[in-house]
Parts: C-alpha cells; sequence; structure tokens
C-alpha cells in the first residue's frame, strides 16, 4: 500500500527509483541455507545416479550368453521392496511434521517405523543379491549384471547410509531436542530420504520392469 | 526477484519445507501424495505384466508413469513447488535434470550409433585372424 502511494505521488515510476524506503531482507536463515546446499548435494547424487542409470541403459542387452533380468528378476519382491520405501517415505513425513509441532514421542514412533521399513528394504535386497550369486550371476558373470549389482547395490549403500543418520537423528533429538541445529540435520534427512526413494521409482521402473518386459 | 523490489517480500522456503498450515493440512497431503504413488506404481506393475495393453507401448508406458511418480514425489514429499518462494530450488533442480538428460540421453544415443556403425562380431573376429 505505501509502496503505490509513494509511487503515485512521484507519478509514473515503475522501477520505483523514487522509493526511500527500500529495505532488503539480509541474509537467508540458517535453514534455508542449510537446506538449499543440501538440496544441492542432493542433485548432484542423482546425476551421480544418471551416470550409473546410463551405463546399465547401454550394458543391459549385454548378457554374455547369461541370464537376462526377465529369467533373473523376482517381481513380487519389488514390489515389496516398493511397498516398504514408499511408506517409509510417507512415516519419515510424519516423523517431519512431529518434529515441527516439537512432539517427542510422535517423532520418535515415526522414526522407528522409516527405519524398521528401511531395514525391511534393504533384507529383502539382501537376499535377491545373496541369491543371484547363489544361482551364478553375480557381478562378474556379465556386463548387464556389473552393471544392474552398481546401480542397485549403490542405492542400497545409500539406503544403509540413512539409516545409520537416521539413527543419529534419533539419539539426537532425544538427547538434546528439537534444538534448531538439529532440526536442520533432520531436514536434510528427511530430504535425502524421499530422494532415496525418488531414485527407488527409477529403479524399479527402468531396471526391474523394463528389464521383465524386455 | 526485480519484479518485486521494494515490496514486502515473502521469504523464501528452504527445500522442503512447507508453508505454514495446520498439521491436519499437512497430513492429508502427506496422505494424498502415498495415495497418488500407490496408485502410479500399482498401475506401472499392473502394466508391466498384462497383455490387455499393445505390446510396444508399455515400455513408454512404463517410463511415463515413473516420471509422473517421481513428480508426485517432489511436490508432496519434498515439496518443491513452483511457488515464489520455491524459484531457487526448483531452478536448481531444472539444472540437476538438465545433466541427468544429457548424461543419460547422451550415453544412450552415442553407444547405439557405435553399435551401428560397428562391424559385426563374427567379421571382427574374421579379420583378426
Amino acid at each position: 500500500m505505501a509502496v503505490a502511494a509513494v509511487a503515485s505521488a512521484r507519478g509514473y515510476d515503475p522501477h520505483l527509483i523514487g522509493l526511500e524506503d527500500v529495505s532488503h531482507d539480509g541474509p537467508a536463515s540458517k535453514r534455508i541455507i542449510a537446506g538449499y546446499g543440501f538440496w544441492i548435494f542432493i542433485l548432484s547424487d542423482m546425476v551421480m545416479f544418471s551416470c550409473f542409470f546410463a551405463a546399465f541403459a547401454v550394458l543391459s542387452g549385454q548378457t554374455a550368453g547369461g541370464p537376462t533380468g526377465a529369467e533373473l528378476f523376482n517381481l513380487r519382491n519389488v514390489a515389496i521392496e516398493t511397498a516398504f520405501l514408499l511408506c517409509s517415505s510417507f512415516a519419515c513425513g510424519m516423523a517431519s511434521i512431529a518434529a515441527e509441532v516439537r512432539y517427542q514421542l510422535w517423532f520418535q514412533v515415526a522414526m522407528v517405523v522409516t527405519c524398521l521399513l528401511g531395514i525391511g528394504f534393504l533384507i529383502i535386497e539382501f537376499h535377491e543379491f545373496a541369491d543371484l550369486i547363489a544361482r551364478g550371476a553375480g557381478p562378474s558373470r556379465s556386463a548387464f549384471l556389473s552393471s544392474f549389482f552398481a546401480l542397485v547395490g549403490c542405492h542400497g549403500a545409500h539406503v544403509s547410509a540413512g539409516i545409520l543418520w537416521l539413527l543419529t537423528m534419533m539419539a539426537q533429538v532425544f538427547a538434546k531436542g528439537f534444538r534448531a541445529d538439529i532440526l536442520r540435520r533432520f531436514l536434510c534427512f528427511a530430504l535425502f530420504w524421499h530422494a532415496l526413494d525418488i531414485i527407488w521409482v527409477a529403479i524399479f521402473s527402468v531396471v526391474y520392469l523394463l528389464g521383465s518386459a524386455a | 526477484m526485480s519484479d518485486s523490489h521494494g515490496l514486502p517480500q515473502q521469504a523464501d522456503l528452504a527445500p522442503g519445507d512447507e508453508e505454514v498450515v495446520s498439521v491436519n493440512v499437512r497430513v492429508l497431503g502427506y496422505l494424498v501424495g502415498l495415495g497418488l504413488a500407490v496408485l502410479l506404481t500399482a498401475t506401472s506393475f499392473f502394466v508391466a505384466g498384462t497383455n490387455l495393453v499393445w505390446q510396444p507401448s508399455i515400455p513408454v508406458a512404463i517410463i511415463v508413469l515413473a516420471i509422473a511418480q517421481i513428480g508426485v514425489h517432489l511436490v508432496f514429499f519434498l515439496h518443491i513447488t513452483t511457488g515464489p518462494d520455491n524459484a531457487n530450488n526448483v531452478l536448481a533442480l531444472a539444472f540437476g535434470l538438465l545433466i541427468v538428460f544429457l548424461v543419460i540421453g547422451g550415453s544412450l544415443w552415442i553407444m547405439a550409433n557405435l553399435n551401428d556403425n560397428m562391424m559385426p562380431m563374427d567379421q571382427l573376429m574374421h579379420m583378426q585372424r
């Protein structure tokens, strides 16, 4: 309102040059800086994953006479893994809300659910890998399987690191409460966990569903 | 930014943060995201194993469903929206996507081209003798 009044008092002034009380917001809050920096990290992580995806896409037909994806993949397991990770992402969202309203019990419960679903995902994935290797379809069998283990294993390693981070966040919130710095770390963790789910969407579509269809 | 010079500005949002709304609305947002994601995932798995649709369309359908689901996750879980307070986050995402598509698309293009131009393997073996 004040701006419009000043502008009209001085006549046409589209760039507000005559405005005297130009106020600047100052530097962004630490929460925005930390979150934005971590967002850049996640995007660079996705760029790294895109290299693994590119390698897999190029090599997916190079089975060297070995088994193809259609012969190896068990889509029922993949569906369960997907459900686990999706519900885990949802539980992480509930933990975000609990953190924002500073509700310790709800936060810890949501984080335990997030953690258990993530561990369930890892157990299924580990069984799948062990089963493939036992059937002679390990990463050294063909270029297709090398790129498969590299891509899916890299995602699994990220999930494992995420679970360690998750447990750290539970302990920190329990011991130190919802301090601003702890909440910033949790914001970054939530971004990380949701981003892993996005990578998994790409993996189950490109690797498993397209691999089984072809 | 220049269009809002001197005007009371809306503060930016950190990626992952939402506008201030009540807890119920926020839980509802995650529930909507979960519902859409489940729907898209189920469709994806159904399409992959069905004979009801034209077979050559299946890979395209799976890719489209995956992109849609990634969009759902970005909006409902990561809260990356197109609001004015989210411009920096979206721009960073756009740049990331550019690199991702260059890497994947470029690799596929180059390798397919090389494959097409390469001599069939049996002839290559014959020459090496």
